[in-house]
C-alpha cells in the first residue's frame, strides 16, 4: 500500500493516479513524522488485548514510581531508598503487625485502612525490614536502573554496530568477532564475575551490577543495528550522497542511522524488563546494593535464609515475587506484541 | 561441508584467544596482592614477604609477560615445578575453599552433569510437543493457552519460581528437600562398599544396585528439574510454534495436503521433520547452557554443582575462583558450540551453502 501525501486535501478511497490505482487514506501527524514503516510498529504495538495490558501494567508501576513518597513516606526524605526496620529481630513479622518503632509518617491513603497506626502491611522480612515500603520503593530502584542500563547498552550497541556495518570487510570481521567472544560467556554468570571483581573496587551500591549488565549488555544491539544498517545502506539516496561526495561520517549519521534506528530503539526500550530481572537476579547472588536498599532482588533474597519456614512466612517471597514477576511480564506483552510486528514476514500486513 | 567445517574450526583458536583475554582482562582489576591467588595458597602477612611473591610471579611486569605466564605458567626456580598456567589446567588456588580451583570444579562438575542428564529429556521434548501443539491448533483456544503459557514462563523470574516451588513442595508438603541428597545417603555414598564408576550419583547408585541412594537423589533434584523445565518450555515452545507454522505454511504442504494424506501424516512426517532444524539449534545451545551450570537454579535448591560454587565464589570476592569457573565455562562452550554448528550444517544443507 502506497502512502500519498499531497498538498491539497484529496478525497479519501481509491483513486486513479497517472493510470495506476492507489489507495488513498488520512495520514496523521504521527506517521508523517515516523515515517509509515515506524508508524506500523508503533500501531502494532497497542494492537492486541495482551499488549494493552502491558501497558496498562507498566503505566501501573511507573505510577508507583512517581508517587512513591506518597504511598509510601520516607523516615528519613533526605535517604529514603534505606528500607526503615522496626528493631532487629531476626525472624520475619506477619502482614499487619503493629509498628513499634521508627514509624514512618501515614500516607493519604490510610483512611481506608481498618486501623489508625501504622502497620506492616504486608509484614517485614528479616531484620524487619518493612516489605510494603522496599517494594514501592524497589520500583524507583528497578526504573532508574533499568533506564540506565538500557540507554548505556543502546549507546554502545549502536556505536559498535553501525562502525562495523558501515565499513564492512575487515572491520566488520574483527568487530563482530569480539561481539562473538562476549556473547561466549553466559550471560548471568559473566555479570555475576564483573559484578565480584568491581564490588570491592566501588563499593556495595547500584554501580557495580550495573556496570556489569552494561558490559555483558549491548552485544544484541549491535547486531540488530548492523543487520539494518546493512539494508538502509543499499538505498538510492545513501548512494546519492556518496556520489554528491558528502563524508562518510555524515552519511553514517545524517542518512542512514536515523533510517534503520527506529526498531533497535523500540527493541531496547522494551528491555527495560529483561534488565531489571537480571538486576534482581544479580542481588538475588548476594552481588548488589548494601543490606537494606529498596531493591526487589534483595527483598527475594531474604527468603533463602528461611526456606524450611516458607510455610509461615511465605509473605516474604509471594509479595516482592509477584511485583517482580508482573513488572517482567508487563514489559515482555508489549515486546510480544511488538515481534510479531517486526517479524519480516509480518510485512505488509496492517 | 568440508569448508564450512574449515571455516568453523579456524574460529575456535580465535574465541578461545578473545575469552583468555577477555577474562585476563577482568583479573586487571584486582591488586597484584589478590592476583597473587593464581600461583600461591596464602596471601603472606609481611610486606616483604609479599613484595617476594609479587616480583617472583612477576605480578608487577607489563600486561603481555603476565598474559603469557598465566596462559602457560613457569617453572619454579626453587622446587623445579611448573606453577599456574591455565593451558595445563592450573587455575589458581580458591581462598574460599582453600584447595586448587581445579579440584573445587572436577568435584562440582559431576553434579551438574547429573543434573543435566535427567532435566535435558523432559525440557526439550515436552516443550517441542508443545509448541507442535501450538502450531497445529493455530488460534484455537489451545493456542492461546500455549501463549499465556509461555508468557508467563518468560516473564517468572528463576528465582521467584524456584522458591515458590520450594515454599509448596518442601515447605508446606515436606516432599522434596533441596540440597544434593539426605545425611543417611552421603555415608552411603562414601562408603568402601559402594563404587565410584562415574562420579554422577544417580548413575553410580543404579551400578551398585542401591535404588534407595538412587531414589533419594532424584528426589533432590526434581525440583530444579521442574524449575529448568518450566522456564525452558517457555523458549522451546515459542520457537518450535513459529518454526512449525512456517513449514506449516510452505507448498510441499499443501502438495501432501491434497495427495490426500491424512492431516496427522502431513504434521507428523512432513513437517515435523524440517521444522525441526531449527528447533535442534536450541536444543543443543540448552544442552550446552545446563552443562555450564546453571547458577541461579543451582543457587536456589542448594544444589552442589558448578554454577552455585560459581556464585558462592561471587558473593564472597572470591575472584580468581569465579574466573576460574568462566574459563572452564568458556571453554566448554566454545567446543560444545562447535558441535552444534557442525550438527546443524549436517542437518540443513543452506546453512553451509551460504
Amino acid at each position: 500500500m502506497e502512502n500519498i501525501t499531497l498538498e491539497k486535501p484529496i478525497p479519501i478511497g481509491e483513486s486513479k493516479l497517472q493510470g495506476e490505482t492507489v489507495t488513498l487514506r488520512k495520514i496523521g501527524r504521527v506517521e508523517r513524522v515516523l515515517g509509515p514503516d515506524n508508524y506500523r510498529v508503533l500501531k502494532g504495538m497497542f494492537k492486541t488485548p495482551a499488549s494493552i495490558f502491558g501497558f496498562i501494567l507498566i503505566a501501573l508501576f511507573v505510577l508507583i514510581a512517581i508517587f512513591a513518597p506518597l504511598i509510601a513516606p520516607p523516615v528519613n526524605p533526605n535517604d529514603p531508598f534505606k528500607i526503615p526496620r522496626d528493631g532487629f529481630k531476626s525472624d520475619p513479622q506477619p502482614m499487619m503487625s503493629p509498628w513499634n518503632r521508627n514509624a514512618p509518617p501515614l500516607p493519604f491513603w490510610w483512611g481506608i485502612m481498618p486501623t489508625d497506626d501504622w502497620v506492616h502491611v504486608l509484614g517485614t522480612s528479616q531484620g524487619q525490614y518493612d516489605v510494603f515500603y522496599g517494594i514501592v520503593w524497589g520500583t524507583r530502584t528497578a526504573f532508574k536502573t533499568g533506564t540506565v542500563v538500557v540507554l548505556a547498552t543502546l549507546l554502545i550497541g549502536i556505536l559498535v554496530g553501525s562502525v562495523s556495518s558501515f565499513y564492512g570487510g575487515r572491520v566488520d570481521n574483527v568487530i563482530m568477532r569480539i561481539v562473538d567472544v562476549f556473547l561466549t560467556l553466559p550471560f548471568i554468570l559473566a555479570a555475576l564475575i564483573m559484578a565480584a571483581v568491581l564490588t570491592p573496587r566501588i563499593g556495595r551500591t547500584l554501580v557495580p551490577a550495573m556496570l556489569a549488565l552494561i558490559t555483558f549488555g549491548w552485544m544484541g544491539y549491535s547486531r540488530i543495528i548492523r543487520g539494518d544498517i546493512l539494508t538502509v545502506k543499499e538505498r538510492d539516496y545513501v548512494m546519492a550522497a556518496r556520489v554528491v561526495g558528502v563524508k562518510d561520517r555524515r552519511i553514517l549519521f545524517r542518512h542512514i542511522l536515523p533510517n534503520a534506528i527506529f526498531p533497535t530503539i523500540v527493541l531496547a526500550s522494551l528491555a527495560i524488563g529483561d534488565v531489571v530481572l537480571s538486576f534482581a537476579a544479580l542481588s538475588f547472588l548476594g552481588i548488589g546494593t548494601e543490606v537494606g536498599f529498596a531493591d526487589w532482588g534483595q527483598l527475594l533474597s531474604f527468603a533463602r535464609n528461611w526456606i524450611i519456614s516458607l510455610d509461615e512466612y511465605w509473605y516474604i517471597i509471594v509479595w516482592p515475587g509477584l511485583v517482580l514477576t508482573m513488572f517482567v511480564m508487563g514489559w515482555n506483552l508489549v515486546g510480544d506484541a511488538l515481534r510479531d510486528v517486526l517479524d519480516p514476514r509480518m510485512r505488509g500486513k496492517t | 561441508m568440508t569448508a564450512y567445517i574449515i571455516r568453523r574450526l579456524l574460529l575456535v583458536p580465535v574465541l578461545l584467544f578473545g575469552v583468555t583475554v577477555l577474562i585476563f582482562g577482568m583479573l586487571q582489576f584486582l591488586t597484584p596482592v589478590e592476583r597473587s591467588a593464581l600461583y600461591v595458597r596464602d596471601i603472606p602477612k609481611t610486606e616483604k614477604a609479599l613484595d617476594g611473591i609479587i616480583k617472583r610471579y612477576g605480578l608487577d611486569q607489563p600486561m603481555y609477560v603476565q598474559y603469557w605466564r598465566w596462559l602457560v605458567g613457569k617453572e619454579d626456580q626453587v622446587t623445579g615445578k611448573r606453577v599456574g598456567g591455565i593451558l595445563f589446567g592450573d587455575f589458581g588456588y580458591s581462598r574460599v575453599g582453600s584447595e586448587p580451583v581445579i579440584n573445587l570444579i572436577k568435584r562440582r562438575f559431576p553434579n551438574t552433569l547429573d543434573l543435566t542428564l535427567w532435566a535435558v529429556l523432559p525440557v526439550i521434548l515436552v516443550g517441542i510437543w508443545l509448541g507442535v501443539q501450538c502450531a497445529v491448533h493455530q488460534d484455537t483456544l489451545i493456542d492461546q493457552a500455549g501463549r499465556i503459557f509461555s508468557i508467563v514462563g518468560a516473564s517468572f523470574p528463576t528465582f521467584v519460581f524456584g522458591l515458590l516451588v520450594l515454599m509448596i513442595f518442601y515447605a508446606n508438603l515436606g516432599w522434596f528437600p533441596p540440597g544434593r541428597l539426605s545425611d543417611w545417603a552421603v555415608i552411603v555414598v562414601a562408603s568402601p562398599g559402594f563404587n565410584n564408576y562415574t562420579s554422577l550419583i544417580t548413575i553410580d547408585a543404579l551400578l551398585n544396585a542401591r535404588i534407595d541412594v538412587f531414589w533419594d537423589a532424584m528426589r533432590h533434584m526434581i525440583l530444579p528439574i521442574l524449575t529448568l523445565a518450566y522456564l525452558n518450555w517457555a523458549v522451546f515452545l515459542r520457537v518450535t510454534r513459529s518454526s512449525m507454522l512456517e513449514t506449516l505454511r510452505q507448498e510441499y504442504i499443501t502438495t501432501a495436503r491434497s495427495k490426500g494424506l491424512r492431516e496427522n501424516d502431513v504434521v507428523q512426517k512432513h513437517a515435523r521433520p524440517n521444522a525441526m532444524i531449527t528447533v535442534v539449534t536450541l536444543a543443543g545451545f540448552t544442552v550446552v547452557g545446563l552443562m555450564g551450570g546453571v547458577v541461579i537454579t543451582e543457587t536456589v535448591f542448594d544444589y552442589p554443582g558448578i554454577g552455585k560454587a560459581a556464585a558462592d565464589a561471587a558473593a564472597q570476592m572470591d575472584v580468581v575462583t569465579v574466573l576460574g569457573f568462566a574459563l572452564f565455562n568458556g571453554m566448554i562452550l566454545i567446543v560444545a558450540n562447535l558441535v552444534v554448528d557442525i550438527i546443524y550444517a549436517v542437518i540443513d544443507p543452506r546453512v553451509r551453502l551460504s
